[in-house]
């Protein structure tokens, strides 16, 4: 386990942020943290680097204890909190400069990363000028700068246009794959970590709610079959008296639990013979948003 | 150490281009060019003075307000942009992940704004001493030349640098953790005019007070010779204010350096 911790809990003043959470994340991953605003990802984020001191519990990360190991530890962590730490008043480039001099990294490093990053052309430009994506896409440049093992983003795709998304994405994917790389990225759009993670662990008022293999949560979502009837409700009833079960019924659609497409195959007679007019009838994989909400609001 | 001297290089990196930087050299260098050019303006007046007397009268123009006003809020000022820096960029986060030991970066922060006010005071002698040959150059008249006080003027600013390492170890930590000039400036605004009164009106503990110290620093430089007028020149540099304000500024630093330790970076 590249990131791994028990216990881990941390309270601002008299409200409790994180509670006893047990981080789990294997190296080699592209591990999504997800949960709302709020939930404590970005606070979770400052323990594992050390920023906050936790109330209780272990953090260990590349198997050591961060207590004890910071400064070797964090030698191998990149990271973007928040919005992008930028000095205003330097370019892109002194940005980058002034960072590989701390972190002893030679200059042409940081030639390199602008070109990763894109942003060659402005590199004489102050950071200050800077639009949001630029800003963001510095960020990165920035914690990619020392080639760290571990990568820690807190929502780094927060006010890139979609092509700039894609572009992390792809950017993240290749660092994993190909230069044995492990991130660490939080976000509250499923949509997003669903796109490039293998890992998944969602928050929600600081306590962890579902941690595992994206294959896992997948594997939670049932399919459902959906179908669009004229008189749904009438369908419904019809269904309901054959003992299946309905689980939604709306103005223009019912739902019910996917088994096999045989059953499929006998639902839709059934409502045929039961005089319901079916306009259409498909299997259908509940959304993670969906799931997500589920999640969240049941706990 | 190493990590230290990363941060102390990072920290002149990172302000070379800030007015906190270049007030340190334009305070000096405007206070001597316009002395040069008042002087210049009046050397008719002044031709009469012996040497010496011009050298008072150049040095003790500048000292006398050094003291009293600009000293105190130029390092109310300098404590105040070396941490702004990090404010403004919301940069203290990724200082205290860099893999270099808090105290590193603290302490480098700290001994930059040391630097600067040295750095300031340094340029003073040298441009006092600068622009009074100078003008003994441009008005021939004016005796400059003929009297030298260059280890007076540096024994002089050298303990004013002293005096002010009290009042600077404070803002220091005051801006540290204000992020806004206003608190910091209004306490270092008040407390100098009370340090000043305090001084002036010889107040008995005045000596405990850093914010009277470059005050003090200045009225207590002579040493009381009993009006040998062979020696009216020589300078006492450790005076027990000067032992005060070293001492607080050890004192807040080393504090200063366990709330930081202990401090969470929001």
């Amino acid at each position: 386990m590249v990131i791994s911790t028990e216990g881990l809990s941390f309270t601002f003043g008299k409200q409790q942020v994180v509670k006893s959470l047990a981080l789990q994340v294997p190296e080699g991953s592209i591990y999504g943290f997800l949960g709302p605003n709020g939930a404590g990802k970005t606070t979770t984020i400052k323990l594992l680097l050390n920023l906050l001191k936790p109330d209780a519990g272990n953090i260990n990360i590349f198997e050591q204890d961060i207590k004890t190991n910071r400064i070797n530890i964090l030698s191998k962590i990149g990271s973007l909190i928040e919005q992008p730490a930028l000095y205003q008043h330097l370019t892109g480039r002194e940005n980058l400069l002034n960072r590989a001099l701390l972190l002893q990294v030679p200059a042409q490093r940081v030639e390199d990363m602008l070109d990763l990053v894109q942003l060659t052309h402005a590199a004489n430009k102050k950071a200050g000028q800077y639009s949001l994506g630029m800003k963001q896409r510095l960020g990165i440049a920035l914690a990619l700068l020392a080639d760290p093992k571990l990568l820690i983003l807190d929502e780094p795709t927060n006010g890139l246009d979609p092509n700039g998304i894609i572009e992390i994405r792809e950017l993240l994917k290749k660092l994993v794959a190909q230069h044995g790389k492990t991130v660490f990225i939080s976000s509250h759009l499923l949509a997003e970590i669903e796109r490039m993670a293998t890992h998944v662990g969602i928050i929600n008022n600081g306590a962890m709610l579902f941690q595992g293999s994206i294959a896992d949560l997948q594997a939670i979502s049932k399919p459902l079959v959906r179908i669009e009837a004229e008189n749904t409700v009438d369908a419904a009833n019809l269904l309901t008296r054959n003992h299946i079960n309905v689980t939604e019924v709306t103005d223009d659609h019912l739902t019910i639990p996917y088994i096999s497409k045989q059953q499929m195959g006998d639902i839709n007679s059934l409502l045929n013979k039961g005089g319901q007019t079916v306009y259409s009838i498909g299997k259908q994989q509940k959304d993670l948003e969906k799931l997500f909400l589920d999640i969240t609001q049941n706990a | 150490m190493k990590g230290f001297i990363l941060s102390f290089r990072s920290e002149f990196y990172k302000s070379r281009k800030t007015l906190g930087f270049w007030a340190s050299v334009m305070l000096p260098l405007l206070i001597g060019v316009l002395l040069f050019v008042g002087f210049y303006t009046k050397s008719e007046k002044l031709t009469s003075m012996p040497p010496m007397m011009l050298w008072l009268q150049f040095a003790g123009a500048i000292l006398g307000i050094m003291g009293s006003l600009v000293l105190p809020m130029y390092i109310i000022f300098i404590a105040y942009s070396v941490n702004s820096i990090e404010h403004r960029a919301d940069t203290w986060k990724t200082l205290f992940n860099l893999p270099i030991p808090r105290w590193s970066v603290y302490a480098a922060k700290f001994f930059y704004a040391v630097f600067l006010v040295f750095m300031c005071l340094a340029l003073f002698v040298l441009f006092t001493i600068g622009f009074g040959n100078l003008l003994s150059i441009v008005k021939p008249e004016l005796r400059f030349d003929d009297f030298h006080m260059e280890k007076e003027l540096a024994q002089i600013y050298f303990k004013l640098f002293l005096s002010s390492l009290g009042i600077l170890s404070i803002q220091f930590l005051l801006s540290l953790f204000w992020a806004d000039f206003l608190k910091p400036m209004g306490i270092g605004f008040i407390c100098t005019i009370a340090g000043v009164v305090a001084a002036t009106k010889g107040w008995e503990y005045s000596y405990l007070f850093p914010y009277a110290h470059p005050m003090a620093a200045i009225s207590s430089m002579l040493k009381n010779n009993h009006g040998d007028p062979a020696h009216s020149l020589q300078i006492d540099v450790f005076t027990k204010d000067v032992f005060v304000s070293m001492a607080i500024a050890l004192v807040v630093f080393i504090t200063g350096y366990f709330i930081v330790q202990r401090k969470s970076v929001k």
